[in-house]
């Protein structure tokens, strides 16, 4: 994939040819990728496609199965410390440690840092305002939402101003004012110079975040690239949608449309969507036809099927 | 071999702290077990038995009282406290993604179950001065004595908690192996009223028997040269089971 490029000192994470096996099952199949400096980089992919696997091979409690994995230039296996201390971690799973509030998990987090607890009391009390949890400051975790905890959680990574970001489905089950506040946080920390690498399911959010993305199934990387570019080479600009009935199949074949099936649905990407949907209201009535925008979802859904992961 | 620097003390202060955010339910315990045991077996069951080889049956008890706290609050933190932590508050996972390594995790976990049957005896002492059953000043020997013995229990019971497939599981070393104990250690009637093959058992496999021994030396104010055994003993085995638990729990968190 990028294996060619020469290799720069601004790369934090190189990837080449990893491999994660468990008993009977390669979760990760010899992947290659490059997070450079500064940027947004996301792990986009079915359940199972081996995102949470790859996150935590980065961050060294997942040893891995084979290829070359350097954090910071630093190998994993070697410099599993060095590398774990200048990490921020947002896990899939939320593990605030429940028998203590919201700013004693920064405090007794901070400690495994070895931050002393003078420089750790300012820095917990700043985090809390910055995700906006002042109000939650004494508050044990079980009283908290879900949305809280994920702030919460998020803050807690940054407690030891890590230079990069791990962030495991970040804004899992979150409202829509706590997903754009966490969005401008992040984007706040990437204009601080820090490096984020996320995983989300959220098309939407991958498209608004990240600089760069690569879409992951059955451990293998399908492609990479800026969402923009994913999109312009596997949907096109816009995306013709119509009602699945035998007259715009009919029509959609005479004009040598590919298409494909969504349910009742047909949809043609196209960079030329007035001229399809002109053909199509022809032989529909027209609110069965639509014209929008290709998005990320529609290259995510093409390249790894509309069927359901087990 | 083992990866263990002075991070461990993180973990043990996170387990400290928990503790004494709750400290009211966690000292109760152990100013109201030694007054149960000493009323109900000491002075109650005491009024037959009186004394036995000359010691009077409530001084006869009360290092065993001590031993066997010791037992069961550095057992029970190290299994189904540890498990908790371990299982459903994924708090090993939270902390290894910080620079403290896994080998750290368990031996802070250790750590701290030895410092909870420490504690336990520490509070334990003055109630059973109260009752004029230990001597002085040869019985503050328990409290450092307690941080050993301690380890030893919290090291088998993390060696427990790293094979069991679930929390009920651990049930079986508690009924099959910690209970037994409780009876058959020397802590209740003399390890001679055994016959002879279960004597060399108890003193073979039962831990307890030998904290016992030591402890009963100690509130008694008379030491013998077998207690050097009894306390090799229980080094080597702290030892062994140490290492255990952490290769365990390698096998079963690193994945
Ligand atoms: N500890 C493990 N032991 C065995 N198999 C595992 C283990 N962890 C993950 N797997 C398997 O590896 C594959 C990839 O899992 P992973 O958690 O990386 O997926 P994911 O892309 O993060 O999925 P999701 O979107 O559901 O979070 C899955 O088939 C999963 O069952
Ligand atoms: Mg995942």
């Amino acid at each position: 994939m990028t294996d060619q490029e020469e290799e720069t000192i601004e790369d934090i994470i190189v990837a080449r040819d990893l491999e994660k096996r468990f008993e009977d099952l390669t979760a990760v199949d010899r992947i290659s990728f490059r997070v450079r400096k500064g940027e947004v980089f996301g792990f986009l992919g079915p359940n199972g496609a081996g995102k949470t696997t790859t996150m935590k091979m980065i961050q060294c409690i997942s040893p891995k199965s084979g290829g070359t994995l350097e954090v910071f230039g630093m190998d994993v296996d070697a410099h599993p410390r060095e590398i774990k201390g200048r990490l921020g971690v947002v896990p899939q799973e939320t593990n605030l440690d429940p028998d203590f509030s919201a700013y004693r998990n920064l405090l007794v987090y901070a400690r495994y840092f070895g931050i002393p607890k003078r420089e750790a009391e300012p820095r917990a009390e700043e985090l809390l305002s910055f995700m906006q949890l002042e109000e939650k400051r004494d508050v044990l975790i079980e009283k908290l939402s879900g949305g809280m905890k994920r702030r919460l959680i998020i803050a807690r990574a940054l407690i030891n101003a890590p230079e990069l970001l791990i962030l495991d489905e970040p804004t899992i089950g979150l409202d829509p004012q706590a997903r754009h506040l966490i969005w401008e946080k992040l984007r706040s920390l990437q204009a601080q110079g820090n490096t984020l690498v996320l995983t989300t399911h959220y098309l939407d959010e991958a498209e608004r975040l990240c600089d760069r993305l690569v879409i992951m199934d059955h451990g293998k990387i399908l492609v990479e690239g800026p969402p923009a570019d994913l999109i312009r080479k596997h949907a096109g600009s816009d995306v013709v949608e119509a009602a699945r009935t035998p007259e715009v199949v009919a029509r959609l074949d005479r004009l040598g449309l590919d298409y494909d099936i969504a349910g009742d649905m047909l949809q043609v990407f196209t960079d030329s969507p007035h001229d399809v949907a002109r053909e199509l209201l022809e032989v529909c009535r027209h609110e069965a036809v639509m014209v929008r925008p290709a998005t990320l979802e529609d290259v995510f859904l093409r390249l790894t099927g509309r069927s359901l992961r087990e | 071999m083992i990866d263990i620097s002075s991070r461990v003390r993180s973990v043990w202060r996170r387990n400290w702290d928990a503790f004494i955010r709750t400290y009211r339910v966690n000292f109760i315990p152990p100013f109201v077990e030694p007054v149960l045991y000493l009323l109900a077996l000491g002075f109650g069951l005491g009024t037959y038995v009186e004394t036995i080889d000359g010691i009077p049956y409530p001084v006869f008890i009360a290092p065993a009282l001590v031993s066997i706290s010791v037992m069961y609050s550095s057992f029970f933190e190290c299994t189904y406290s540890s498990f908790v932590r371990m299982y459903y508050q994924k708090t090993f996972d939270a902390i290894i993604a910080t620079p403290v390594g896994i080998d750290e995790v368990i031996a802070g976990e250790m750590f701290w179950g030895a410092t909870r049957g420490m504690i336990y005896a520490t509070l334990m002492l003055p109630v059973l001065l109260l009752f004029g059953v230990v001597a002085m000043p040869s019985s503050l020997l328990l409290i450092p004595f307690s941080g050993l013995a301690g380890l030893l229990f919290a090291a088998i019971g993390m060696c427990f908690t790293a094979i069991t497939p679930g929390i009920d599981a651990l049930n079986y070393p508690s009924f099959l192996f910690i209970t037994p104990m409780f009876l058959f250690s020397g802590t209740f009637f003399p390890l001679e009223l055994l016959p002879e093959p279960i004597q060399y058992f108890a003193l073979a496999v039962l831990p307890l028997t030998h904290v016992v021994t030591i402890n009963r030396a100690i509130t008694l104010a008379t030491f013998s040269p077998i207690n050097l055994f009894n306390l090799a003993w229980i080094v080597v085995a702290t030892a062994v089971f140490f290492l255990l638990a952490i290769r365990l729990m390698r096998r079963r968190l690193i994945v």
